[in-house]
Protein backbone atom coordinates (compact mmCIF):
# COMPACT_ATOMS: atom_id res chain seq x y z
CA UNK A 1 0.00 0.00 0.00
CA UNK A 2 3.27 2.03 0.63
CA UNK A 3 1.13 4.49 2.77
CA UNK A 4 3.61 7.01 4.08
CA UNK A 5 1.56 7.85 7.54
CA UNK A 6 3.22 5.98 10.19
CA UNK A 7 0.94 6.20 12.93
CA UNK A 8 -2.11 4.69 10.14
CA UNK A 9 0.36 1.45 9.19
CA UNK A 10 0.82 0.99 12.77
CA UNK A 11 -2.92 1.05 13.26
CA UNK A 12 -3.15 -1.52 10.65
CA UNK A 13 -0.61 -3.81 11.79
CA UNK A 14 -2.03 -3.54 15.35
CA UNK A 15 -5.47 -4.60 14.02
CA UNK A 16 -4.25 -7.42 11.42
CA UNK A 17 -2.48 -8.75 14.76
CA UNK A 18 -5.05 -8.93 17.00
CA UNK A 19 -7.85 -10.60 14.51
CA UNK A 20 -4.84 -12.79 13.26
CA UNK A 21 -4.28 -14.42 16.93
CA UNK A 22 -8.05 -14.50 17.40
CA UNK A 23 -8.32 -16.14 14.46
CA UNK A 24 -5.31 -18.01 14.86
CA UNK A 25 -3.82 -17.02 11.57
CA UNK A 26 -0.01 -15.59 10.58
CA UNK A 27 -0.69 -11.92 9.81
CA UNK A 28 0.28 -12.29 6.13
CA UNK A 29 -3.08 -14.98 5.95
CA UNK A 30 -5.29 -11.78 7.18
CA UNK A 31 -6.15 -9.88 3.99
CA UNK A 32 -7.95 -6.74 3.80
CA UNK A 33 -10.71 -8.03 1.90
CA UNK A 34 -11.47 -10.86 4.07
CA UNK A 35 -14.50 -11.03 6.20
CA UNK A 36 -14.60 -11.86 9.60
CA UNK A 37 -16.49 -15.14 9.06
CA UNK A 38 -14.18 -16.04 6.00
CA UNK A 39 -11.01 -16.13 8.88
CA UNK A 40 -13.30 -18.12 10.80
CA UNK A 41 -14.11 -15.75 13.17
CA UNK A 42 -17.91 -16.41 14.82
CA UNK A 43 -20.23 -14.12 16.65
CA UNK A 44 -17.87 -14.97 20.11
CA UNK A 45 -14.76 -13.84 18.28
CA UNK A 46 -15.79 -10.55 16.87
CA UNK A 47 -17.19 -9.42 20.85
CA UNK A 48 -13.48 -10.37 21.62
CA UNK A 49 -11.90 -8.37 18.75
CA UNK A 50 -13.63 -5.69 19.49
CA UNK A 51 -12.93 -5.97 22.98
CA UNK A 52 -9.23 -6.61 22.24
CA UNK A 53 -9.33 -3.56 19.84
CA UNK A 54 -10.53 -1.16 22.63
CA UNK A 55 -7.83 -2.17 25.17
CA UNK A 56 -4.86 -1.67 22.76
CA UNK A 57 -6.34 1.44 21.27
CA UNK A 58 -7.82 2.72 24.80
CA UNK A 59 -10.59 3.64 22.53
CA UNK A 60 -14.77 2.68 23.06
CA UNK A 61 -16.40 0.79 19.99
CA UNK A 62 -20.03 1.66 19.60
CA UNK A 63 -20.57 -2.02 18.93
CA UNK A 64 -24.03 -3.78 19.50
CA UNK A 65 -23.98 -7.39 18.42
CA UNK A 66 -27.96 -7.51 18.18
CA UNK A 67 -27.70 -5.10 14.72
CA UNK A 68 -24.03 -4.91 13.40
CA UNK A 69 -25.22 -3.64 10.31
CA UNK A 70 -26.38 -0.79 11.91
CA UNK A 71 -23.23 0.03 14.39
CA UNK A 72 -21.43 3.18 13.84
CA UNK A 73 -18.42 0.69 13.35
CA UNK A 74 -18.38 -1.27 10.03
CA UNK A 75 -17.13 -4.80 10.67
CA UNK A 76 -18.08 -5.92 7.12
CA UNK A 77 -14.13 -6.73 6.38
CA UNK A 78 -10.98 -5.94 7.91
CA UNK A 79 -9.97 -3.22 6.29
CA UNK A 80 -13.56 -1.37 6.98
CA UNK A 81 -12.66 -2.36 10.50
CA UNK A 82 -8.78 -0.67 10.49
CA UNK A 83 -10.60 1.83 8.75
CA UNK A 84 -13.30 2.50 11.79
CA UNK A 85 -10.46 2.34 14.38
CA UNK A 86 -8.14 4.75 12.77
CA UNK A 87 -12.11 7.20 12.67
CA UNK A 88 -12.02 6.57 16.14
CA UNK A 89 -8.40 7.08 16.86
CA UNK A 90 -8.19 10.21 15.25
CA UNK A 91 -11.18 11.08 17.22
CA UNK A 92 -9.72 10.49 20.38
CA UNK A 93 -6.44 12.59 19.83
CA UNK B 1 -48.41 -40.66 38.93
CA UNK B 2 -49.81 -37.52 41.30
CA UNK B 3 -51.23 -35.00 39.79
CA UNK B 4 -49.91 -31.10 40.97
CA UNK B 5 -51.71 -28.07 41.54
CA UNK B 6 -50.20 -24.72 42.07
CA UNK B 7 -51.98 -23.25 45.58
CA UNK B 8 -50.70 -19.70 45.72
CA UNK B 9 -48.40 -17.18 44.29
CA UNK B 10 -46.24 -14.50 45.05
CA UNK B 11 -43.50 -11.90 43.43
CA UNK B 12 -41.91 -8.47 44.18
CA UNK B 13 -40.15 -6.99 40.49
CA UNK B 14 -39.83 -3.66 38.55
CA UNK B 15 -43.65 -3.85 38.06
CA UNK B 16 -45.43 -4.74 41.16
CA UNK B 17 -44.78 -5.54 45.27
CA UNK B 18 -47.31 -8.49 44.74
CA UNK B 19 -49.04 -10.59 42.49
CA UNK B 20 -52.14 -8.05 42.47
CA UNK B 21 -50.27 -5.27 40.94
CA UNK B 22 -47.85 -7.39 39.02
CA UNK B 23 -51.42 -8.73 37.02
CA UNK B 24 -52.71 -4.86 36.70
CA UNK B 25 -49.03 -3.53 35.65
CA UNK B 26 -49.35 -6.63 32.91
CA UNK B 27 -53.19 -5.98 32.34
CA UNK B 28 -51.99 -2.49 31.34
CA UNK B 29 -49.07 -3.44 29.33
CA UNK B 30 -46.83 -0.76 31.61
CA UNK B 31 -43.20 -0.43 31.28
CA UNK B 32 -41.56 -1.30 34.81
CA UNK B 33 -38.09 -0.89 32.68
CA UNK B 34 -36.53 2.70 33.62
CA UNK B 35 -33.23 4.90 34.43
CA UNK B 36 -31.22 2.67 37.07
CA UNK B 37 -30.34 4.14 40.27
CA UNK B 38 -26.48 2.46 41.38
CA UNK B 39 -23.15 3.94 42.01
CA UNK B 40 -20.88 4.64 39.32
CA UNK B 41 -23.71 4.68 36.84
CA UNK B 42 -21.79 7.37 34.59
CA UNK B 43 -19.35 4.64 34.27
CA UNK B 44 -21.73 2.23 32.88
CA UNK B 45 -22.78 2.44 29.17
CA UNK B 46 -26.53 0.66 29.35
CA UNK B 47 -28.09 2.67 32.03
CA UNK B 48 -31.68 1.27 31.73
CA UNK B 49 -32.95 -1.79 33.78
CA UNK B 50 -36.15 -3.23 35.04
CA UNK B 51 -35.01 -2.41 38.82
CA UNK B 52 -37.62 -2.65 42.17
CA UNK B 53 -37.95 1.36 42.93
CA UNK B 54 -38.69 2.68 46.45
CA UNK B 55 -37.95 -1.01 48.18
CA UNK B 56 -37.62 -0.35 51.96
CA UNK B 57 -36.03 -3.95 53.77
CA UNK B 58 -36.51 -1.93 56.74
CA UNK B 59 -40.32 -2.71 56.78
CA UNK B 60 -40.19 -5.93 55.63
CA UNK B 61 -37.00 -7.94 57.81
CA UNK B 62 -35.13 -6.94 60.92
CA UNK B 63 -31.35 -5.79 61.60
CA UNK B 64 -30.59 -9.41 61.99
CA UNK B 65 -32.37 -10.33 58.70
CA UNK B 66 -31.04 -7.98 56.79
CA UNK B 67 -27.21 -8.10 57.70
CA UNK B 68 -27.99 -12.05 56.88
CA UNK B 69 -29.86 -11.68 53.92
CA UNK B 70 -28.31 -10.63 50.25
CA UNK B 71 -31.05 -8.71 47.72
CA UNK B 72 -31.86 -11.92 46.22
CA UNK B 73 -32.71 -13.95 49.16
CA UNK B 74 -35.02 -10.80 50.56
CA UNK B 75 -37.19 -10.52 47.20
CA UNK B 76 -37.13 -14.33 47.24
CA UNK B 77 -38.61 -14.38 51.35
CA UNK B 78 -41.04 -11.81 50.35
CA UNK B 79 -42.35 -13.56 47.38
CA UNK B 80 -42.48 -17.10 49.15
CA UNK B 81 -44.42 -15.16 52.05
CA UNK B 82 -46.98 -14.25 49.85
CA UNK B 83 -47.20 -17.94 48.12
CA UNK B 84 -47.58 -19.54 51.10
CA UNK B 85 -50.18 -17.28 53.09
CA UNK B 86 -52.13 -17.37 49.89
CA UNK B 87 -51.83 -21.05 49.53
CA UNK B 88 -52.99 -21.21 53.76
CA UNK B 89 -50.07 -23.64 54.52
CA UNK B 90 -48.51 -24.44 58.06
CA UNK B 91 -45.74 -26.91 57.67
CA UNK B 92 -45.80 -29.28 60.95
CA UNK B 93 -45.03 -33.04 61.58
CA UNK B 94 -45.36 -35.75 58.69
CA UNK B 95 -46.12 -32.59 55.84
CA UNK B 96 -43.08 -30.66 56.86
CA UNK B 97 -41.22 -33.95 56.50
CA UNK B 98 -42.30 -34.27 53.12
CA UNK B 99 -42.08 -30.42 52.03
CA UNK B 100 -39.23 -28.87 50.17
CA UNK B 101 -37.67 -25.73 48.46
CA UNK B 102 -36.55 -25.45 45.01
CA UNK B 103 -35.35 -22.33 43.67
CA UNK B 104 -33.75 -20.95 40.77
CA UNK B 105 -31.12 -18.02 40.48
CA UNK B 106 -27.89 -17.34 38.19
CA UNK B 107 -26.22 -14.98 40.24
CA UNK B 108 -27.04 -15.64 43.76
CA UNK B 109 -25.73 -13.17 46.35
CA UNK B 110 -24.49 -10.95 43.29
CA UNK B 111 -24.78 -7.62 45.43
CA UNK B 112 -22.76 -8.91 48.28
CA UNK B 113 -20.16 -10.30 45.82
CA UNK B 114 -20.07 -6.48 44.31
CA UNK B 115 -19.64 -4.98 47.83
CA UNK B 116 -17.27 -6.90 49.26
CA UNK B 117 -14.70 -7.40 45.95
CA UNK B 118 -15.18 -3.74 46.15
CA UNK B 119 -14.28 -3.54 50.02
CA UNK B 120 -11.32 -5.28 49.28
CA UNK B 121 -9.87 -4.45 46.04
CA UNK B 122 -10.81 -0.91 45.60
CA UNK B 123 -11.04 0.57 48.94
CA UNK B 124 -7.91 -1.64 50.26
CA UNK B 125 -9.57 -2.67 53.04
CA UNK B 126 -8.33 -6.55 54.37
CA UNK B 127 -11.64 -7.20 56.79
CA UNK B 128 -14.89 -8.04 55.47
CA UNK B 129 -18.49 -8.81 57.37
CA UNK B 130 -18.30 -12.13 59.05
CA UNK B 131 -21.85 -13.08 56.79
CA UNK B 132 -20.30 -12.62 53.50
CA UNK B 133 -20.46 -16.31 52.89
CA UNK B 134 -24.02 -17.20 53.86
CA UNK B 135 -25.19 -14.21 52.17
CA UNK B 136 -23.86 -15.18 48.74
CA UNK B 137 -24.48 -18.53 48.62
CA UNK B 138 -26.74 -19.23 45.41
CA UNK B 139 -28.37 -21.79 47.70
CA UNK B 140 -29.07 -18.70 50.95
CA UNK B 141 -32.65 -17.82 49.03
CA UNK B 142 -33.71 -22.23 49.34
CA UNK B 143 -32.68 -22.45 52.42
CA UNK B 144 -33.97 -18.82 54.12
CA UNK B 145 -36.90 -20.03 53.08
CA UNK B 146 -36.85 -23.69 54.60
CA UNK B 147 -35.86 -22.35 57.55
CA UNK B 148 -38.91 -19.38 57.79
CA UNK B 149 -41.74 -21.75 57.07
CA UNK B 150 -40.25 -25.27 58.82
CA UNK B 151 -39.85 -26.91 55.69
CA UNK B 152 -37.80 -30.02 55.90
CA UNK B 153 -37.81 -32.30 52.68
CA UNK B 154 -35.45 -31.79 49.80
CA UNK B 155 -34.45 -28.20 49.34
CA UNK B 156 -31.77 -27.08 46.88
CA UNK B 157 -30.46 -24.30 44.28
CA UNK B 158 -30.92 -24.65 39.94
CA UNK B 159 -28.69 -22.64 38.75
CA UNK B 160 -29.13 -22.69 34.32
CA UNK B 161 -28.75 -19.25 33.65
CA UNK B 162 -31.76 -17.74 32.15
CA UNK B 163 -33.56 -21.49 32.69
CA UNK B 164 -32.73 -21.72 36.39
CA UNK B 165 -36.67 -21.30 37.58
CA UNK B 166 -37.79 -23.38 34.60
CA UNK B 167 -35.46 -26.18 35.37
CA UNK B 168 -36.42 -25.84 39.18
CA UNK B 169 -39.78 -25.31 38.92
CA UNK B 170 -39.84 -28.24 36.88
CA UNK B 171 -38.25 -30.40 39.72
CA UNK B 172 -40.48 -29.30 41.92
CA UNK B 173 -43.06 -30.82 39.69
CA UNK B 174 -41.51 -33.80 39.12
CA UNK B 175 -40.65 -34.22 42.66
CA UNK B 176 -45.03 -33.81 43.61
CA UNK B 177 -46.02 -35.85 40.66
CA UNK B 178 -43.33 -39.28 41.83
CA UNK B 179 -44.49 -38.99 44.93
CA UNK B 180 -41.72 -37.48 47.25
CA UNK B 181 -42.64 -34.70 48.53
CA UNK B 182 -46.44 -33.45 49.57
CA UNK B 183 -45.73 -29.74 48.92
CA UNK B 184 -42.88 -27.81 47.26
CA UNK B 185 -42.44 -24.20 47.38
CA UNK B 186 -40.17 -23.80 43.94
CA UNK B 187 -39.54 -20.48 41.28
CA UNK B 188 -36.88 -18.14 41.48
CA UNK B 189 -35.03 -14.65 42.09
CA UNK B 190 -32.37 -12.84 40.76
CA UNK B 191 -30.86 -9.30 41.47
CA UNK B 192 -27.79 -8.65 39.71
CA UNK B 193 -28.47 -4.90 39.21
CA UNK B 194 -25.27 -3.79 40.18
CA UNK B 195 -22.27 -1.83 38.70
CA UNK B 196 -20.53 -5.87 38.37
CA UNK B 197 -23.04 -7.02 37.24
CA UNK B 198 -24.10 -4.60 34.66
CA UNK B 199 -20.27 -4.38 33.68
CA UNK B 200 -20.30 -7.69 32.93
CA UNK B 201 -23.20 -7.60 30.85
CA UNK B 202 -21.90 -4.79 29.30
CA UNK B 203 -18.93 -6.37 27.64
CA UNK B 204 -21.16 -9.14 25.67
CA UNK B 205 -22.61 -6.23 23.74
CA UNK B 206 -25.79 -7.84 23.74
CA UNK B 207 -27.84 -5.05 25.75
CA UNK B 208 -30.11 -2.22 24.35
CA UNK B 209 -29.62 1.11 26.02
CA UNK B 210 -32.87 2.13 25.31
CA UNK B 211 -35.77 -0.31 25.63
CA UNK B 212 -36.83 -4.16 25.33
CA UNK B 213 -38.79 -4.74 22.16
CA UNK B 214 -39.21 -8.89 21.62
CA UNK B 215 -40.10 -9.52 18.32
CA UNK B 216 -39.95 -5.89 16.92
CA UNK B 217 -37.79 -5.23 13.95
CA UNK B 218 -36.30 -2.69 15.97
CA UNK B 219 -35.26 -4.69 18.80
CA UNK B 220 -32.07 -4.37 20.06
CA UNK B 221 -30.99 -6.36 22.90
CA UNK B 222 -32.24 -7.37 26.25
CA UNK B 223 -32.46 -5.52 29.32
CA UNK B 224 -31.68 -5.95 33.24
CA UNK B 225 -34.67 -6.99 35.53
CA UNK B 226 -34.67 -7.61 39.09
CA UNK B 227 -37.54 -9.43 41.06
CA UNK B 228 -38.40 -12.83 42.84
CA UNK B 229 -41.42 -15.57 42.37
CA UNK B 230 -42.86 -18.02 44.25
CA UNK B 231 -45.03 -20.52 44.02
CA UNK B 232 -46.69 -23.18 45.95
CA UNK B 233 -47.08 -26.76 43.85
CA UNK B 234 -48.83 -29.00 46.18
CA UNK B 235 -50.01 -32.74 45.46
CA UNK B 236 -53.62 -32.27 43.99
CA UNK B 237 -55.50 -34.79 46.65
CA UNK B 238 -54.03 -32.98 49.17
CA UNK B 239 -54.89 -29.40 47.76
CA UNK B 240 -58.41 -31.23 46.87
CA UNK B 241 -58.98 -32.70 50.11
CA UNK B 242 -57.96 -29.45 52.48
CA UNK B 243 -60.28 -27.03 50.00
CA UNK B 244 -57.83 -24.93 49.13
CA UNK B 245 -58.14 -22.97 46.06
CA UNK B 246 -56.39 -24.09 42.93
CA UNK B 247 -54.99 -21.37 40.79
CA UNK B 248 -53.70 -23.90 37.62
CA UNK B 249 -52.27 -27.52 37.39
CA UNK B 250 -49.00 -28.50 36.28
CA UNK B 251 -48.80 -31.19 33.81
CA UNK B 252 -45.78 -31.22 31.99
CA UNK B 253 -42.13 -30.30 31.71
CA UNK B 254 -39.32 -31.03 29.49
CA UNK B 255 -35.68 -29.99 29.18
CA UNK B 256 -32.91 -30.23 26.36
CA UNK B 257 -29.52 -29.48 25.62
CA UNK B 258 -28.42 -27.81 22.48
CA UNK B 259 -24.64 -29.37 22.93
CA UNK B 260 -24.06 -26.55 20.69
CA UNK B 261 -22.82 -23.23 21.31
CA UNK B 262 -22.09 -21.47 24.95
CA UNK B 263 -24.23 -18.26 23.42
CA UNK B 264 -25.99 -18.90 20.41
CA UNK B 265 -29.52 -20.35 20.60
CA UNK B 266 -30.50 -23.68 18.69
CA UNK B 267 -34.18 -23.58 16.99
CA UNK B 268 -33.51 -27.77 17.37
CA UNK B 269 -33.37 -27.98 20.97
CA UNK B 270 -35.49 -24.77 21.81
CA UNK B 271 -38.19 -27.24 19.39
CA UNK B 272 -37.34 -30.14 21.12
CA UNK B 273 -38.02 -28.89 24.89
CA UNK B 274 -41.50 -27.65 23.28
CA UNK B 275 -42.64 -30.90 21.61
CA UNK B 276 -41.45 -32.72 24.89
CA UNK B 277 -43.14 -30.53 27.16
CA UNK B 278 -46.40 -31.16 25.58
CA UNK B 279 -45.97 -34.75 25.18
CA UNK B 280 -45.14 -35.01 28.24
CA UNK B 281 -48.33 -33.69 29.62
CA UNK B 282 -50.24 -35.39 26.59
CA UNK B 283 -51.49 -32.50 25.28
CA UNK B 284 -52.38 -31.93 22.06
CA UNK B 285 -50.69 -28.98 20.00
CA UNK B 286 -54.17 -27.48 19.44
CA UNK B 287 -54.82 -27.27 23.13
CA UNK B 288 -52.31 -24.52 23.49
CA UNK B 289 -53.78 -21.05 23.82
CA UNK B 290 -50.89 -18.93 24.79
CA UNK B 291 -47.36 -19.39 24.94
CA UNK B 292 -45.17 -17.02 27.66
CA UNK B 293 -42.25 -16.53 25.23
CA UNK B 294 -38.43 -16.34 26.21
CA UNK B 295 -38.83 -13.71 24.16
CA UNK B 296 -35.10 -11.57 25.48
CA UNK B 297 -35.29 -9.18 22.52
CA UNK B 298 -32.18 -10.14 21.24
CA UNK B 299 -31.78 -10.55 17.38
CA UNK B 300 -30.79 -14.32 17.51
CA UNK B 301 -33.24 -15.56 20.10
CA UNK B 302 -36.59 -14.06 18.65
CA UNK B 303 -36.00 -15.27 15.40
CA UNK B 304 -35.06 -18.77 17.00
CA UNK B 305 -37.94 -19.31 19.38
CA UNK B 306 -40.39 -17.74 16.45
CA UNK B 307 -38.95 -21.04 14.37
CA UNK B 308 -38.92 -23.36 16.87
CA UNK B 309 -42.42 -22.49 17.82
CA UNK B 310 -43.41 -22.82 14.09
CA UNK B 311 -41.96 -26.22 13.76
CA UNK B 312 -43.73 -27.63 16.66
CA UNK B 313 -46.93 -26.38 16.13
CA UNK B 314 -47.46 -26.17 12.47
CA UNK B 315 -50.54 -24.02 11.18
CA UNK B 316 -51.89 -23.67 14.98
CA UNK B 317 -48.66 -21.52 15.31
CA UNK B 318 -50.66 -18.36 13.48
CA UNK B 319 -53.94 -19.62 15.86
CA UNK B 320 -51.50 -18.94 19.45
CA UNK B 321 -50.77 -16.34 21.01
CA UNK B 322 -47.12 -16.12 22.31
CA UNK B 323 -46.04 -12.51 24.23
CA UNK B 324 -42.51 -11.65 25.83
CA UNK B 325 -43.40 -9.91 29.16
CA UNK B 326 -39.56 -9.00 29.26
CA UNK B 327 -40.63 -5.90 27.48
CA UNK B 328 -42.15 -4.39 31.02
CA UNK B 329 -40.17 -6.29 34.03
CA UNK B 330 -36.84 -6.93 31.73
CA UNK B 331 -34.98 -10.35 31.61
CA UNK B 332 -34.45 -11.41 35.49
CA UNK B 333 -31.64 -14.20 34.41
CA UNK B 334 -31.96 -17.26 36.94
CA UNK B 335 -35.51 -15.71 37.88
CA UNK B 336 -37.17 -14.83 34.76
CA UNK B 337 -39.17 -17.86 34.67
CA UNK B 338 -40.99 -17.45 36.89
CA UNK B 339 -42.18 -14.04 37.00
CA UNK B 340 -43.04 -14.83 33.85
CA UNK B 341 -45.46 -17.91 35.21
CA UNK B 342 -47.76 -15.29 36.85
CA UNK B 343 -48.49 -14.45 33.33
CA UNK B 344 -49.30 -17.63 31.71
CA UNK B 345 -51.26 -18.14 35.57
CA UNK B 346 -53.16 -15.13 34.62
CA UNK B 347 -54.06 -16.56 31.54
CA UNK B 348 -55.69 -19.22 32.61
CA UNK B 349 -57.47 -17.48 36.03
CA UNK B 350 -58.33 -14.10 34.44
CA UNK B 351 -58.20 -15.25 30.58
CA UNK B 352 -56.02 -11.78 30.23
CA UNK B 353 -53.19 -12.56 27.75
CA UNK B 354 -50.14 -9.87 29.01
CA UNK B 355 -48.66 -7.96 25.89
CA UNK B 356 -45.68 -7.74 24.30
CA UNK B 357 -45.21 -3.99 24.50
CA UNK B 358 -42.56 -1.36 22.96
CA UNK B 359 -44.17 -3.44 19.90
CA UNK B 360 -42.72 -1.19 16.32
CA UNK B 361 -42.78 -2.98 13.35
CA UNK B 362 -43.10 -6.83 12.29
CA UNK B 363 -40.03 -8.34 11.65
CA UNK B 364 -40.76 -11.44 9.08
CA UNK B 365 -38.73 -13.65 11.07
CA UNK B 366 -40.96 -13.77 14.13
CA UNK B 367 -44.25 -13.50 12.45
CA UNK B 368 -46.53 -14.74 15.04
CA UNK B 369 -49.34 -13.62 16.99
CA UNK B 370 -47.26 -11.46 19.92
CA UNK B 371 -50.03 -9.85 21.29
CA UNK B 372 -48.59 -6.53 20.60
CA UNK B 373 -48.85 -3.22 22.84
CA UNK B 374 -52.38 -4.58 24.33
CA UNK B 375 -53.04 -7.00 27.00
CA UNK B 376 -56.15 -9.42 25.07
CA UNK B 377 -59.07 -10.68 26.89
CA UNK B 378 -59.09 -14.25 25.51
CA UNK B 379 -60.19 -17.95 27.23
CA UNK B 380 -57.27 -20.28 27.11
CA UNK B 381 -57.30 -23.93 28.41
CA UNK B 382 -53.78 -24.45 28.03
CA UNK B 383 -50.53 -22.25 27.98
CA UNK B 384 -46.47 -23.32 28.16
CA UNK B 385 -43.64 -21.01 29.39
CA UNK B 386 -40.67 -21.16 27.43
CA UNK B 387 -36.83 -20.46 29.13
CA UNK B 388 -33.63 -21.18 26.78
CA UNK B 389 -30.71 -20.41 28.13
CA UNK B 390 -27.00 -19.76 27.82
CA UNK B 391 -25.44 -22.76 27.48
CA UNK B 392 -27.96 -23.96 25.50
CA UNK B 393 -29.99 -25.59 28.37
CA UNK B 394 -33.79 -25.16 27.24
CA UNK B 395 -36.81 -25.82 30.11
CA UNK B 396 -40.37 -25.79 29.05
CA UNK B 397 -43.51 -25.97 31.65
CA UNK B 398 -47.13 -26.87 30.51
CA UNK B 399 -50.05 -25.68 32.87
CA UNK B 400 -53.85 -26.56 32.54
CA UNK B 401 -56.60 -24.43 34.06
CA UNK B 402 -57.66 -25.77 37.39
CA UNK B 403 -59.28 -28.77 37.62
Amino acid sequence: MGSSDGMADSIKDKVIAIIAEQAVLEVEDVRPAATLADLGIDSLGVVESIFAIEEAFDIQVPFNANEPENSAFDISNVASIIAAVEGLVAEQS
Amino acid sequence: MKRVVITGQGTINALGADVAATKRAMAEGRCGIGELEMRDLDRLAVRIGGQIKDYDPEALFNRQQISLYDRFTQLTLIAAREAIAQAGLEFHGDLAARSGVVLGTSGGGMQTLDENYRTVYEDGKNRVHPFVVPKLMNNAAASHVSMEFNLKGPSFTVATACASSNHAMGQAFNMIRSGMCGVVVTGGSESMLCFGGMKAWEGLRVMSKDGCRPFSATRNGMVQGEGAAVFVFEDYENARARGAEILAEVVGFAMTSDAADIVMPSKQGAARAIAGALSDAGMNREEVGYINAHGTGTAANDKVECAAVADVFGPHADDLMISSTKSMHGHLIGGTGAVELLACIMALTDGVIAPTINYEEPDPECALDVVPNVARDAHVGAVLSNAFAFGGLNAVLALRAAP
